[in-house]
């Protein structure tokens, strides 16, 4: 495969609270390749959105990096001034946010705050030329009236729109990536469908590689390319989606998918995964997940010895000791990725529902 | 919400590490967690400290100094500190630390007694407000605002302009201004009770109004009601000192630390006898200044969320 | 837009009226005659029994009290609060010649509070838990708690009597005619120390406000835009924690004229604070009756403007 253009080595995320270290991201490595999507997938706490942070170094106090490097277009970020990191903030990289009622500025009208975006990175740009840019990205995300909606303040949006204006201030100086990080979770289930297949476009337009950020299994299926799938602050499984889907290799994300309603088999009970996330600041001996798997049923390995991700399969890999007693158990469901030619589709309804 | 949710919910009190850290609030109770806040709070230590001290000199002021604070002795006025007269003798001929002692007593009872009115005040309009609702409420409300607005010593002065100034007064007046902080806080505390479930239960076995507000609200009320009424003893001792100092407060020949300064008014005074002015001074600001510490350690003690707040 | 003004401005007509009430009833309750509120003192004296009886009836002393309310209150509408007994000059003369010194105080240092506040409180909040941040909250705090006469007296100490840089009292020097550079010498300690009184609690709210608006989500959105740190601090940050200072700001400023009484009579400051002072020490009932009504108009209007000023400062309040 070609150069990545971002490969994270080793990230580790420290937080320092009342209680002690907490470790949000423990030795995490994954690579997004130029123009692909990849997923990533965890429950809250899990860490995703801190390696998103990370690279684009927004940890702030009390939070820091401790360890590993972010390389993203053969330098590596960690190292980068914080000049650099500006140009990368907005400009190469373009960052969307869950809830988009608070991710805007209440007392700026939209159209300046993507013209502040624009302008940030194209200094040459006169104000008029901005305005006639931002007007243009407003009603390339399909913001109606945009030359009115410009002047507008965003609590005169809808839910919807706001997302809309938050893409169009992300794909504004056509990154090469886009970080979304639950970027349909805030919406209303109608208006999820719409966003997403925004998304879709707008990546798919500027060809820009992306990060999508999700607790949502339907989210994933809808858009990604691969998958990452974290637990406890580090990766348990990554490979590609139809692998993930159809063939998981770690228990953790079959517990996923069997959580999930309309992925698992028609009239199966739901299963949800039993018990909690563990607590960072006292995370379990051995694999973090052993707690509550299924598999382990209390094996001594599991409890003492950390597992490692190792390859499983093409491009596939998990950290699971006992991976191979998931081959060829599959979840039985159908397999999501084809849906990604279906453009507005079944799929994508049934998955949002 | 989507279909497809897969954080399960977690059990109340283990919340799940999230990327912003959560706390770990299991094996302590409320009231030691405050208790460790507030000692670790090295300000508000230090302010306890100065506190408890002024309070004890003050209340043991016959023991510390043997002159009478109101006796004069024209043999021995505007003397410069000395051994017989630490602090030296103001224009009367009076021991100005005698006088300082004494005067504490009387500053920091009109500053709490004030503080009270104010607290009693505001507990009952706030509980009012709080659990009738409706036009009560906003009228309670609109008033708060309403008397907030208007400065105690400006009605202090005033009202002593008309009526002639005394004790008693300048105790009703500050309280009169000074309840609706603790109105607000008593009322959002009933409001947010109001919702639970006790308080529900306890209406619907029939319980009488004034019975619920002394069986529940009180109790509960208690600790962020404390905080206010820290922070109100402090503005009402400025208040109080500010107003003696104008001449509208506490009476000569009985010793506030306001009154103390009022002699203080005239630039030689001022230049060659700094022993008559700088001693009430500095125990009105550092009285002031303790009280507002261990306020403020309270507040961040009781709810550490509302860290440095404003007043 | 309109209901709501027309609203808050019932109110507060409401409450100014209640003030009245509760002035006129006070005036009645104050020792002596009401009639010597109402008339002209010299007039009084060579009037004798048979014109003080006159007036009486003509003043309308003899009504019923409802009836002499109504018209002490139309009368001071039209501006007449009566006569001082010291100067024997109308109140409203009286008091409107000592406004000017007083906004002037006021004004400076309400200047100062607002750039001292904006400035450290951001600092502050910047560098949160930093030196600075301890030292600022130490430092407002102990604004907050030092007494400001007491402030003054040290400050005439030293400036005045000891460094021998700044004048002590007034607002001239009396035979100078220095014109505006010396009101400006006499202005500085007392506006610096009534400002000062304001700077702390400003401090306090900018600090928390803005350490709150730091942490909002669209700061980080701008953060990931690749703004400045300056950027998203000033453009973005400090916009919004300066919505609710506007209305802080005019809930303080009836305070800070509690602060100015205070202020003026340290440093013979010839305004109405100082005013108020000497005419109670004279018993002069009409001037502190009329410096009521004065004050009672600034804090309605105050509150009035803090309302308003936030509906227009503030995008999401709609009062259409």
């Amino acid at each position: 495969m070609a150069e990545p253009l971002l490969a994270i080595e080793d990230l580790a995320v420290e937080f320092r609270t009342e209680d002690g270290l907490v470790r949000a991201v423990d030795r995490v490595s994954y690579e997004v390749h130029p123009g692909e999507v990849v997923g990533l997938v965890g429950e809250s706490g899990s860490g995703k959105s801190v390696t998103a942070m990370s690279v684009l170094g927004l940890i702030r106090q009390p939070g820091r990096i401790a360890g590993g490097s972010i390389r993203f277009r053969g330098r590596d970020l960690r190292t980068a001034s914080e000049r650099e990191m500006r140009a990368v903030r907005g400009g190469e990289i373009g960052m969307i946010f869950q809830d988009p009622m608070t991710a805007l500025n209440p007392v700026m009208t939209v159209g300046a705050q993507i013209v502040e975006a624009l302008r940030l990175h194209q200094r040459r740009m006169s104000g008029a030329a901005a305005r006639k840019r931002a007007v243009e990205l407003l009603s390339l995300v399909g913001v109606p009236n945009p030359d009115t909606r410009f002047g507008q303040y965003p609590h005169e949006y809808s839910g919807g729109m706001r997302q809309r204006a938050m893409i169009a201030m992300a794909i504004a100086n056509d990154p090469v990536l886009i970080i979304a990080d639950e970027p349909t979770t805030a919406l209303d289930v109608t208006i999820q469908a719409q966003v997403l297949r925004l998304l879709r476009t707008a990546q798919r337009e500027a060809g820009s590689a992306t990060i999508l950020i999700t607790h949502d299994l339907g989210v994933i299926a809808e858009l990604a390319d691969r998958v990452v799938v974290m637990y406890a602050g580090r990766v348990v499984e990554h490979g590609d989606v139809h692998t993930i889907f159809s063939a998981p290799r770690h228990p953790y994300t079959v517990g996923l998918m069997g959580s999930l309603p309309n992925l698992a088999e028609q009239g199966a009970p739901l299963r949800p995964i039993p018990g909690s996330p563990p607590s960072l600041l006292d995370p379990p001996g051995g694999c973090p997940f052993h707690p509550r798997c299924t598999l382990s049923q209390g094996r001594q390995r599991c409890r003492v010895e950390r597992p490692t991700l190792i390859a499983v399969g093409a491009a596939h890999a998990s950290a699971c000791h006992f991976h191979d007693e998931l081959a060829g158990v599959a979840p039985g469901v159908p397999v999501p990725g084809a849906g990604a030619t279906d453009p507005a589709g079944g799929t994508e309804a049934e998955a949002l529902r | 919400m989507t279909a497809v949710e897969l954080t399960p919910p977690s059990p109340a009190g283990v919340p799940p590490v999230p990327a912003t850290p959560a706390r770990k609030v299991s094996h302590r109770s409320p009231a030691r967690l405050a208790l460790r806040r507030f000692t670790r709070n090295r300000l508000a230590v230090v302010g306890a400290v100065v506190l408890v001290a002024v309070i004890v000199a003050a209340l043991a002021a016959p023991l510390l100094t043997p002159y009478d604070p109101t006796a004069v002795d024209l043999g021995a006025f505007r003397q410069a500190p000395s051994g017989a007269h630490l602090l030296g003798t103001d224009s009367s001929g009076r021991d100005v630390l005698t006088r300082l002692l004494y005067a504490g007593r009387v500053s920091l009872s009109v500053g709490l007694l004030a503080s009270l009115v104010a607290v009693a005040i505001g507990l009952f309009f706030g509980a009012i407000a709080g659990l009738v609702g409706g036009f009560v409420d906003s009228v309670v409300m609109r008033a708060t605002d309403i008397v907030l607005s208007f400065p105690s010593i400006i009605v202090v002065v005033v009202l002593a302009g008309i009526l002639g100034p005394s004790v008693t007064m300048l105790v009703v007046v500050m309280g009169a201004t000074n309840w609706p902080t603790a109105a607000r806080v008593v009322r959002g505390l009933v409001l947010s009770l109001r919702e639970q479930e006790y308080i529900a239960a306890a209406r619907a076995a029939g319980a009488r109004t004034g019975w619920i507000l002394m069986r529940h609200v009180v109790p509960a009320a208690l600790a962020p009601v404390s905080v206010v009424a820290t922070l109100l003893v402090a503005s009402t001792v400025l208040n109080e000192a500010a107003l003696s100092f104008l001449g509208l407060g506490v009476q000569p020949p009985q010793a506030s630390w306001g009154n103390m300064l009022n002699d203080a008014q005239n630039l030689t005074l001022i230049r060659t006898m700094p022993w008559m002015w700088l001693p009430p001074g500095l125990a009105i600001a550092a009285t002031v200044l303790a009280v507002n510490f261990v306020g403020d350690g309270l507040r961040d003690a009781v709810d550490p969320r509302s860290g440095g707040g404003a007043r | 837009m309109l209901a709501f003004v027309f609203r808050r401005l019932l109110v507060n007509v409401l409450v100014f009226f209640a003030v009245s009430v509760g002035v006129f009833v006070l005036v009645r309750a104050a020792p002596g005659d009401p009639i010597r509120v109402m008339v002209d003192p010299v007039q009084m004296q060579t009037g004798g029994e048979e014109f003080i009886a006159r007036k009486r009836a003509e003043l309308g002393l003899d009504d019923p009290l409802p009836v002499q309310y109504a018209a002490w209150f139309k009368r001071a509408l039209t501006g007449d609060l009566g006569t001082s007994y010291v100067s024997h000059r109308p109140v409203t003369e009286v008091l409107t010649e000592r406004l000017g010194p007083t906004v002037l105080l006021m004004g400076t240092a309400l200047l100062t509070a607002v750039v001292l506040g904006l400035l450290v409180g951001t600092v502050a909040a910047v560098r949160r838990n930093s030196a600075v941040d301890y030292g600022a909250t130490v430092l407002s705090l102990a604004t907050i708690s030092v007494p400001s006469f007491f402030l003054g007296i040290a400050a005439i100490y030293l400036f005045s009597l000891t460094l021998g840089v700044l004048p002590s009292a007034g607002m001239s020097t009396p035979g100078g005619g220095g014109g505006s550079s010396d009101i400006l010498r006499h202005l500085i300690l007392p506006a610096g120390i009534l400002g000062l009184s304001l700077a702390g609690p400003l401090t306090r709210y900018v600090r928390s406000g803005l350490i709150g608006e730091l942490g909002a989500d669209y700061a980080r959105t701008a953060e990931a835009k690749g703004a400045t740190p300056r950027r998203v601090v000033v453009r973005h940050a400090l916009r919004n924690a300066l919505i609710p200072l506007i209305t802080v700001l005019m809930i303080y400023i009836p305070q800070l004229f509690g602060g100015a009484v205070i202020v003026e009579q340290v440093f013979a400051w010839p305004g109405m604070g100082q005013l108020v002072v000497s005419s109670i020490a004279q018993l002069d009932y009409p001037v502190i009756v009329g410096f009521a009504l004065y004050i009672s108009l600034l804090v309605l209007v105050c509150n009035l403007a803090a309302d308003l000023l936030y509906a227009v400062a503030d995008p999401r309040v709609s009062l259409r």
